[in-house]
């Protein structure tokens, strides 16, 4: 069982296994010691069932893509799952009707050998296998229509913008777009000649019979183009977006084990820069392409420069412009952690300048004696919005909660502007000292009100204490009844979840269960996850005043569409973006339930600084 | 005045054009979270920078702790982080 033309294909898969051990082996050794002593106490624990499971999940049946769009989910599933299935099916078929062992290559190409082998078992389930592999091979090209429909009109499949692909990745597209036609021609060939095969494949054979184009000379043909389009597709595939097939598989199973990124770049990043399939759903919801229609710095294009070694010059541009609204990291079906990179880019960018010898003079800060308080954190920008922690100070002495406000008069930043620019050493100088603060103090617990601090005390710092955004904290004060409430007023507010507090942090629900005991709390087209960032994160540095005012103008005009009296918000930084140019008026959630505090519970002042 | 590197001043306007807004009025330093511990007079390290008495200044800017009160305060929109990370970029020892 053999013919000349299974060569190429055989070429390709070896070129594939050899290629790939070599960059993976590569990518292992790279891990830090972390890294490393993750993998070494993981690899023999349960967690790859876990692992299976979701690779299995994302990786065939794309999950999280279906969850996005039915149809854009039923492509890449057919594509992945239906292949799959394809080789699969294909081998229990071969091994059933070969009992004595066949070469690896002959599970491919069974329509080709099946007439021709003589020493074949006629088992009794061929004709159902025969008709399976052609629903499958049907199921496959139903996906294939699509994805060519995605490309001349991507909007049905619920994208706006898709990819541009570097020439690798086209030719390999091209040929991977090849290979299930061809096979099909070249099955149905074969069924002209020999009627073999299921009802697809038997049904076009029937045809080309008719036609009289049943010639073994053309059918050899067939074969030939299909194996050279394996071939091309499988020898190209390890430097092309088509590793992520593989890939992700392994990036799941190291997630699952502990790994994240680090401030550095490693063998980690290296996996999640191959994972990442170039699919483009992280472009539709960037605020830097829409509304201001720069398309070149989402996540696919930043993982593109990043893994070209020349581009990182470019990378670092990329990097620049973002926002870091984490809203391309919550698009990505692959869960790439896009903000790790970015910022790795950023730190590689600022290495010249990230000096922290400047901080001496927080040498000279003293803790402060809170014993059993819960420290409050306000933050640099709450500092602009007296009214937030005004505020907050009353629900503090409303709840009766002693509380130590340990940035009343001075703040020292929480590092994580400085964290988000890149000056690795200069933010861990500052949560240095906040640590120490903190946890000197002896306080119970912190919470702040501003989520940019809130992500840097939860994600950044180590610290011995509960930590809270105030959304969180007042849910609980209301919920144990410690803080009493006048009756629901008659405003109508619409919400607006800040990048730091939702996508970045999670915390979706808290302030919603809030405002909905005080005031009418109504929906908008953007929430959530897919709410609009008000464009003056300060994550930005490049980006002019213009363009963030186009950035906030898109966001302002989602939360005043349903016409609300009020803009409720819970972060300084977007009540201060919204504010600017609006007659509706824009308070935090702290404001609002101050507003709505009976006054009668009020007790004591507690001491503050 | 005449060993001054001038130019820098020409560099530090292209990488952040807002700062032709400054009127100097200080808002950016009165707000400062750094200048309640230690002094940091944003106007004044740039007037030094522009006129070149570069001498210390990147020690001094050091001290920015980058939280962008400034930024919000500005009344002429001027970036005043990015105003700082040009300097800094510019006084960095290898750029020098």
């Amino acid at each position: 069982m053999f013919s000349v033309f299974v060569i190429p294909f055989c070429i390709g898969v070896v070129a594939l296994l050899v290629v790939s051990v070599m960059k993976y082996r590569r990518w292992i050794s790279q891990f830090d010691k972390r890294q490393q002593m993750l993998v070494r106490k993981g690899i023999l624990s349960w967690k790859f069932v876990g692992a299976a499971w979701e690779a299995f999940r994302e990786g065939l049946l794309h999950w999280r893509i279906t969850k996005r769009h039915l149809l854009l989910g039923y492509m890449h599933r057919s594509l992945a799952f239906g292949w799959f299935l394809l080789i699969v099916v294909g081998a229990v078929q071969a091994v059933l009707a070969y009992p004595n062992g066949h070469p690896p290559y002959v599970a491919i190409f069974f329509n080709y050998f099946e007439p021709r082998s003589e020493n074949i078992a006629h088992f009794a389930e061929a004709r159902f296998y025969a008709n399976l592999m052609d629903g499958l091979l049907l199921y496959v090209l139903s996906g294939l229509l699509l994805a060519m429909l995605k490309k001349v009109w991507s909007r049905p499949m619920g994208m706006r913008r898709t990819t541009r692909h570097n020439l690798t990745d086209r030719i390999a597209k091209a040929a991977l777009w090849c290979i299930f036609p061809l096979r099909l021609m070249a099955e149905a060939h074969t069924s002209a000649i020999y009627g073999n095969g299921g009802f697809l494949v038997s049904g076009l054979g029937r045809v080309i019979d008719w036609v009289r184009l049943d010639q073994p000379i053309l059918e050899y043909q067939w074969w030939v183009c299909y194996s050279l389009a394996l071939g091309t597709f499988f020898t190209l595939m390890p430097f092309t977006r088509y590793m992520h097939i593989f890939t992700e598989v392994f990036l799941i199973y190291f997630r699952q084990l502990g790994l994240r990124e680090t401030t550095d770049r490693t063998g980690y990043t290296n996996f999640e820069l191959s994972a990442c399939s170039r699919c483009g759903l992280c472009i539709d919801g960037c605020p830097i392409n829409n509304p201001l229609g720069i398309t070149n710095t989402q996540g696919v294009y930043l993982l593109q420069a990043v893994r070209n070694k020349d581009l990182f010059g470019r990378a670092e541009r990329l990097a620049d412009q973002c926002l870091v609204c984490h809203q391309c990291s919550n698009d990505c079906p692959v869960g790439i952690d896009l903000e790790a990179i970015r910022r790795q880019v950023r730190i590689n960018s600022r290495k010249k300048t990230d000096d922290n010898s400047g901080y001496d003079y927080l040498k000279a800060v003293r803790p402060f004696n809170a014993l059993g308080r819960v420290a409050y954190f306000g933050g640099c920008m709450s500092h602009l919005t007296p009214s937030i922690t005004e505020a907050m100070e009353r629900i503090f002495q409303a709840s009766g909660t002693p509380y130590w406000y340990m940035d009343k008069e001075r703040s020292i930043c929480c590092g994580r502007p400085l964290l988000q620019q890149g000056f690795e050493s200069q933010a861990r100088e500052l949560r240095r000292k906040n640590t120490q603060l903190i946890k000197e103090s002896g306080a119970t617990m912190l919470v702040t009100s501003c989520p940019i601090c809130y992500q840097s005390f939860t994600k950044e710092y180590n610290l011995p204490v509960r930590v809270m955004h105030h959304t969180e904290f007042i849910e609980q004060l209301l919920r144990s009844g410690q803080l009493k409430l006048k009756e629901k007023s008659a405003l109508r507010v619409t919400y607006h979840d800040p990048c730091e507090l939702g996508r970045g942090s999670g915390i979706y629900d808290p302030p919603r269960q809030v405002l909905e005991q005080v005031v009418h709390l109504l929906p908008t087209q953007h929430e959530r996850e897919r709410s609009l960032c008000c464009g003056f994160n300060l994550g930005n540095t490049v980006l002019s005043t213009e363009q963030q005012t186009e950035v906030r103008e898109r966001a302002r005009q989602n939360l005043l569409e349903p016409h609300p009296d009020m803009i409720a918000t819970a972060c300084p930084m977007c009540k201060k973006a919204f504010a600017r140019g609006t007659d509706t008026k824009v308070h935090d959630v702290a404001e609002i339930v101050a507003e709505g505090l009976l006054e009668t519970a009020m007790q004591p002042t507690h001491s503050t600084r | 005045m005449d060993s001054a590197d001038l130019t820098a001043a020409e560099r530090l306007l292209e990488a952040e054009p807002s700062l032709k807004a400054c009127i100097g009025c200080g808002g950016c330093t009165a707000t400062c979270s750094a200048a309640e511990f230690v002094d940091f007079n944003v106007r004044r390290m740039h007037m030094a920078f522009v006129k070149g008495q570069q001498e210390g200044l990147r020690t001094q800017l050091n001290r920015c702790m980058l939280c962008g009160k400034c930024l919000l305060v500005c009344p002429r929109g001027v970036h005043t982080r990015s105003v700082i990370m040009a300097m800094r970029k510019e006084l960095s020892p290898e750029e020098k």
